[in-house]
């Protein structure tokens, strides 16, 4: 072996490039997508062995811009565009795993990841297994996923079963802004592979966040680890909606016109699918007797149901009522005229509280 | 790399050869074959070879550790068939036949090269350095490879067809970025031609122009599918031209010829000159596995044609001829292949270690509370089932 040159080094500090950050955050609102793209720019910086690539991710930035000026900043050695081939990318990803790096892939979107399902069934999430620990996949494969943005057919999916029912894959969704940031950090710098659901309506949703802050947190390990936590969005006491990915905003606006009637609902974001956070999720159902778990997927056989038979399981006589679900029908995803009717709303929500059998 | 960095690669490497890049990307009009199968060397002018598709014949110490290697390779095929008779090993996919293949893949690399097998390579993985029960392991039943793959730079015997070509892309990808001249050798058959990942994976090297050889063991049948039933292609290495790299074919059963080619292959690959597609022509001689019955979809006079060509009696008769096999290096060879024949019989006879604890080890980097719930619930089953 020759180790000559690398071409991996970063050309820039770490310190230069978060006081920048810092001056332009000051006292802006921030999208998830920023916070996204943050996340990615600070493991780059802070670990040679990352590399990001995928479809349209180099010059371009990514079709949600998630990627937006990596190349230029840390050249194409480090982001890069790939040919148009899922499995392709995947695949790849698993031999620069093998040799030593980080990837963090894009899949462009959910049903176009599809392709590469047989890498990550059987070897992105086997590879650990079946090598006695021997090798480990240090990847993340994130895919932008789920409705509400009147995307056309085939791109909409929820498709988070298909990954949380394979063993071996971790499968996180965040749905706040600081989570998306935090979250991604995490995935990056785990020794598992991680697939990171990224819902695509909350791309251009604002928070006030400091990213330079919380990646000073974050890098002196001072932030609290998301990875099999669930986080309390709203605290309440009568029922517990639990939720991730994109259907946290619609349970918070059911919990917030649940408030007006006087009836105090308590929202769970799952955050990590996998690991499954069974203490935090039984601990609020056991507080309120009530639940109600709230997912755009189709409900059937789903990530949604799962947690239904967990709770039961785990809370039955803590349960005044059925565990009830609000999800998606069991249809293909619909045209995006129609999308509305598909999709878990705050009234639906509302409707099922209200079948949480309180006169009894 | 623009479209005419592409062109211009090809280019330069078809001038040092003084060949049009056409000439140099498609494979040589004939196959290159330098030993007849009786073993005599082929007149220059009947080797297949042609200006760019020149190969230099490997030295007399080279060919002799060569056929070392495959006089074991061919005993340690037999020795597993015998075992799985036996009922000491579950399966095993014989590459009997196709012996010369193996040794050539391996032998050709470096120390810091990597292979990556599919499950008839087991010869190539033996080769690479894989102690010869860590290679079988998985084929006795247990639930992993059996081996370090960083140990020995050779991945996991893979099951599915043509997936581990893009993982030997990737390996190859990570090793130019840090500038180190890693060659990686990728091996699949002549069916797996006709999956998906086998395109992905020569056009991703390509477009990057990656350090990897894609070494096809075209035995003839895919289970029990033909060849014509896979590509209508006028070969498998005439494939290469599509994606810019260049393809050749080669006799699967003439170790001399596989040697030749594989050594410049790895060479162009470590210079820089990106990946290349090597056919070998060979014959799948045993059923697909013991589980298969091969009469029921070829004739026996085939298989009969077939020994003629045998790559190892045509190896024996070439160096006995050239007086380099003397009755010691006879003795040493037989008895080196003996001691690992000997190694896996005691091994296989051995019990398995398969403990059902282990089966949540090794799921993630540290067991998640789901699944230190599941093994709590199977360590007590067991220990009910002990008292």
């Amino acid at each position: 072996m020759t180790a000559t040159t690398s071409r991996l080094n970063p050309n820039v500090s770490a310190a230069t490039a978060r006081a920048a950050a810092k001056a332009a955050n000051e006292h802006q609102p921030v999208t998830f997508g920023k916070a996204l793209n943050t996340a990615l720019a600070d493991s780059l910086v802070a670990d040679n062995s990352v590399v990001i690539f995928g479809e349209d991710v180099g010059t371009l930035g990514g079709v949600f811009r998630i990627t937006d000026g990596l190349t230029a900043r840390f050249g194409s050695e480090r982001c890069f565009d790939t040919p148009l081939a899922e499995s392709g990318i995947v695949g790849m990803a698993v031999g620069m795993a093998i040799n030593g790096m980080r990837p963090v892939i894009e899949m462009q979107f959910d049903a176009f990841a599809y392709p590469a399902f047989e890498q990550i069934a059987s070897h992105v999430a086997k590879m650990r297994n079946r090598t006695q620990g021997k090798l480990n996949l240090p990847m993340v494969i994130r895919i932008p996923y789920a409705g509400g943005v009147g995307g056309v057919e085939h791109h909409c999916d929820s498709s988070e079963a298909y990954y949380a029912h394979t063993p071996g894959l971790k499968v996180f969704t965040p749905s706040c802004v600081e989570d998306a940031y935090l979250m991604l950090r995490e995935a990056i710098d785990s020794d598992d592979p991680v697939v990171f659901f990224e819902p695509k309506k909350l791309y251009w949703s604002k928070e006030q966040v400091d990213l330079a802050q919380l990646a000073e947190q974050y890098e002196a390990k001072k932030s609290a680890r998301t990875e099999g936590q669930a986080r309390i969005a709203r605290p309440g006491s009568d029922a517990t909606l639990i939720t991730y990915g994109p259907s946290v905003s619609t349970a918070l606006e059911a919990a917030k016109l649940a408030a007006e009637e006087g009836i105090s609902l308590e929202v769970l974001d799952i955050r990590s699918i996998v690991p499954f956070d069974d203490e935090t999720v039984c601990a609020s159902v056991r507080k309120t007797g009530r639940a109600i778990v709230v997912a755009e997927a189709q409900g059937f056989a789903s990530v949604a149901s799962e947690i239904v038979a967990r709770v039961q399981e785990r809370c039955f006589h803590s349960l005044a009522a059925p565990v009830l679900r609000v999800t998606g029908f069991d249809i293909p995803y619909p045209a995006p005229t129609l999308e509305k009717f598909h999709l878990p709303s705050a009234e639906r929500i509302l409707d099922a509280v209200d079948q949480l059998q309180w006169e009894a | 790399m623009s479209t005419e960095a592409h062109a211009d690669r090809i280019s330069d490497v078809s001038k040092k050869f003084g060949i049009t890049p056409e000439d140099y990307m498609l494979p040589a009009r004939h196959m290159i074959n330098l030993l007849n199968p009786d073993g005599t060397l082929r007149p220059e002018d009947q080797q297949g070879t042609e200006p760019g598709h020149e190969y230099p014949l490997p030295s007399p110490a080279r060919l002799l550790e060569a056929y070392a290697a495959l006089v074991t390779g061919r005993r340690v095929n037999d020795q597993n068939s015998a075992l799985v008779r036996q009922g000491r090993m579950a399966v095993y996919p014989s590459s009997h036949g196709q012996e010369a293949c193996q040794i050539a893949a391996a032998l050709c690399l470096g120390e810091n090269d990597w292979l990556f097998p599919t499950y008839r390579d087991t010869v190539a993985v033996l080769t690479k350095g894989v102690a010869p029960m860590e290679v079988m392991t998985s084929f006795r039943g247990e639930w992993h490879c059996g081996y370090d793959p960083k140990a020995y730079n050779c991945a996991p015997m893979s099951t599915p067809l043509t997936t581990q070509l893009l993982h030997a892309v990737g390996v190859a990808h990570a090793a130019k970025l840090r500038g180190e001249d890693t060659v990686v050798v990728a091996m699949c058959g002549d069916g797996a031609t006709s999956e998906g990942d086998f395109h992905e994976a020569l056009n991703f090297a390509a477009v990057f122009n990656l350090p990897v050889i894609f070494f096809v063991q075209n035995n003839k049948y895919a289970i029990s599918v033909p060849l014509s039933q896979q590509s209508a292609a006028p070969s498998l290495a005439h494939k290469a031209v599509g994606y810019g790299m260049a393809g050749e074919r080669v006799d699967g059963n003439d170790l001399m010829a596989l040697m030749a080619i594989m050594t410049r292959a790895v060479r162009m690959a470590r210079e820089g000159n990106g990946p290349l597609l090597i056919e070998a022509h060979t014959y799948r001689m045993q059923a697909h596995t013991n589980a298969d019955d091969d009469k029921r979809y070829r004739e026996d006079s085939e298989v009969q044609e077939w020994i003629a060509k045998d790559p190892v009696t045509r190896m024996k008769a070439y160096l006995d001829d050239a007086g380099l096999l003397t009755d010691s290096t006879v003795a040493k060879i037989t008895a080196d292949a003996e001691s690992v024949a000997k190694t896996l019989r005691d091994g296989m006879n051995q019990e398995a270690n398969t403990d059902p604890r282990e089966l949540f080890e090794h799921v993630y980097s540290a067991k998640t509370p789901q699944l230190a719930e599941q093994q709590a619930m199977l360590v007590d089953e067991l220990d009910r089932e002990e008292a």
